[in-house]
C-alpha cells in the first residue's frame, strides 16, 4: 500500500528516471533546483505525463505507459499544494473550500469544511477574498482547499519555500496535525535541511533526474556527499548546519 | 423622428443584438479551442476567423454570396431544403454583421483566457472538478471583463457594419436599410437634416460604447 512511482521523462535535453515507493509516511523530495522533484509531483497529480512508466495509489493504478492507462488528475484523488497558494481570486476563503469538495454529499459539506477551518485555524477569514489575507494563511486555505474531499495523500511541492520563518514552523505544526488528523501519506519537496530533519521519515534525494539515496533523515544527512549538495542550494556548510546534521544523525 | 429613422434604429439595434448573441457563444468556444487546445492547424483556423478584420467588407461580403447565395455552397442546398434564401432579408445583416464582428470578440475573448493563470485550472483539476466546470467557475469569471469588452466591441461593430451587409441584404428601404445604409441613402439624395440626426444618433451610441469597452478593458488590465 502507498504510493508507487516509477517515471522516465525526456524534455529539452533534461531527462527524468526515477523510482521509488513510499508508504504511509511522510517523505521527503529533496535535492538541487532542476532536479526533477516538481516535474515529479506534477506527475503523480496527473497534470504532467511520464513519457512511460508506472504510478500507483494504494493499489490502484493511476498510470502506466505499457496497458495506456493515465487517469486524469480528477480521477486522482491528490491534495496537491505548490509554493504559489493558487487560491481562486474570486472567490472567498470559505468558497475556495468549498470548491474542493466535489463528491462530497451536500449534507455532508459544510461540516468538512468547518472541520478543515478549525484544523487550519482558519476562524474569523473565511468571509475574507484572498487578496485581503496574508501569505501564510493564503497557504493554510490552500492546504484546507486539498485536504477537505479527504484525499488519497497530499503531494506538497515546497509550500512554505516564500513564508518568514515562525510562518514556516507554524506550518510544519499544522502539517504534523494533519497527518496526525488525517493519517495519510504526505510528499513533501524542500531545499531546506532544516525542514527535512523535522519533518520526514524518509528522505528520497534526487540528483539530476534520478535518485541519489533514500533513507531516514539521519542516515541521509550524515553522508559527505549528501552536504556538498545542501551546500549547492546555497546553505553553507557553517557550524549551525555541521550542529543540523549530527542532530539529524541523533 | 420620421418613421423611417425609427425603423433603421430599431433594425439596426436589433441587428446588432442578435449577432452579438451568437458572437459570443461561437467567439468565446473557438477562442477557448484557440488559448487552451494543443491541436494541428490551430493557428490556421485563427488567421481564418481573423481574415474578416483585415478583409475590405465588400470582399467579405462576397464571399458570402458566394457561401449563402442562391446558387451557393451552403445556400443552394438551403434553398432546396427549405425553399428560402437569406440573401436580401435582414437575416443577412445580422450573418454579414456576425461575420465581420467574430473576429474581435476571439482575439479579445482569447487573450483574456489565455491570461487565467495556468496554476489555477490546474488546481481545479487537481480539486476533481471537470473540464466544464473549471470553465464556467474559474476560466470564465477570471476572463469575464476581457469577454465583456469583446462583447462590446462587437456590438459596435456590428451596428457600424455597412460593406458586407451591403453586398449580402442589399439596402431595401423597410426592410434592410440599417442605420449605415439608411445614412448612406439620406446623404446620396441630399436629405442633410434626416442625415444629421442619423448621424448624431449614431455617434453617440458607438461612443457609448466604446467607452464602456474601454472601461472594461481598463479594469481587465
Amino acid at each position: 500500500m502507498g504510493l508507487s512511482v516509477r517515471m522516465f521523462k525526456k524534455v529539452d535535453g533534461f531527462t527524468l528516471d526515477v523510482k521509488w515507493d513510499t508508504g504511509n509516511d511522510l517523505a521527503v523530495l529533496f535535492g538541487h533546483s532542476g532536479a526533477g522533484k516538481s516535474m515529479t509531483l506534477q506527475m503523480i497529480a496527473g497534470i504532467a505525463r511520464p513519457d512511460y512508466g508506472f504510478i500507483s495509489m494504494n493499489g490502484k493504478t493511476l498510470f502506466d505507459s505499457s496497458m495506456s492507462i493515465n487517469l486524469s488528475p480528477q480521477q486522482r484523488s491528490f491534495g496537491y499544494v505548490s509554493q504559489d497558494p493558487a487560491l481562486f481570486p474570486h472567490m472567498k476563503v470559505r468558497d475556495n473550500i468549498l470548491y474542493g469538495t466535489k463528491g462530497i454529499a451536500r449534507t455532508e459539506k459544510g461540516a468538512m469544511v468547518n472541520e478543515v477551518i478549525r484544523l487550519l485555524r482558519l476562524d474569523g477569514i473565511e468571509n475574507r477574498l484572498p487578496s485581503e489575507i496574508s501569505g501564510g494563511q493564503k497557504q493554510r486555505v490552500a492546504l484546507a482547499r486539498a485536504l477537505v474531499r479527504r484525499p488519497d495523500a497530499l503531494l506538497l511541492d515546497e509550500p512554505f519555500s516564500a513564508l518568514d520563518t515562525p510562518i514556516r514552523l507554524e506550518m510544519r505544526k499544522i502539517l504534523h496535525g494533519i497527518r496526525r488528523e488525517f493519517g495519510i501519506p504526505v510528499v513533501l519537496i524542500t531545499h531546506d535541511m532544516d525542514e527535512a530533519c523535522a519533518m520526514a521519515d524518509r528522505v528520497i534525494v534526487y540528483d539530476r533526474g534520478s535518485i541519489g539515496r533514500t533513507g531516514r533523515p539521519g542516515e541521509i544527512f550524515a553522508d559527505r556527499a549528501i552536504r556538498r549538495t545542501q551546500r549547492a542550494v546555497d546553505v553553507q556548510d557553517t557550524p549551525r548546519d555541521v550542529h543540523r546534521i549530527l542532530f539529524c544523525v541523533n | 423622428m420620421n418613421g423611417s429613422v425609427l425603423f433603421s434604429l430599431r433594425l439596426s439595434l436589433q441587428v446588432a443584438l442578435i449577432a452579438t448573441f451568437f458572437v459570443i457563444i461561437v467567439g468565446v468556444c473557438i477562442a477557448y479551442l484557440l488559448a487552451r487546445k494543443d491541436f494541428k492547424g490551430r493557428e490556421l483556423i485563427d488567421s481564418l476567423v481573423t481574415l474578416p478584420l483585415v478583409l475590405p467588407p465588400t470582399v467579405t461580403g462576397y464571399y458570402l454570396i458566394i457561401l449563402f447565395g442562391k446558387s451557393g455552397f451552403i445556400g443552394k442546398h438551403l434553398f432546396a431544403w427549405t425553399g428560402w434564401n437569406i440573401m436580401f432579408t435582414w437575416y443577412a445583416a445580422v450573418l454579414a454583421s456576425f461575420v465581420v464582428a467574430l473576429p474581435l470578440m476571439i482575439k479579445t475573448a482569447r487573450a483574456a483566457i489565455e491570461s487565467v493563470d495556468k496554476n489555477l485550472i490546474n488546481t481545479s483539476c487537481t480539486l476533481g472538478r471537470s473540464e466544464v466546470e473549471t470553465v464556467f467557475k474559474v476560466i470564465l469569471p477570471l476572463s469575464g471583463k476581457g469577454l465583456v469588452a469583446g462583447a462590446v466591441l462587437s456590438f459596435a461593430r456590428a451596428m457600424g457594419e455597412f460593406g458586407a451587409t451591403l453586398m449580402l441584404a442589399g439596402n431595401i428601404p423597410g426592410r434592410t436599410d440599417t442605420m449605415p445604409l439608411a445614412i448612406y441613402t439620406l446623404a446620396n439624395s441630399g436629405d442633410r437634416s434626416g442625415a444629421h440626426i442619423m448621424v448624431l444618433i449614431f455617434t453617440v451610441i458607438s461612443g457609448l460604447f466604446l467607452y464602456i469597452s474601454n472601461r472594461f478593458a481598463m479594469r481587465t488590465v
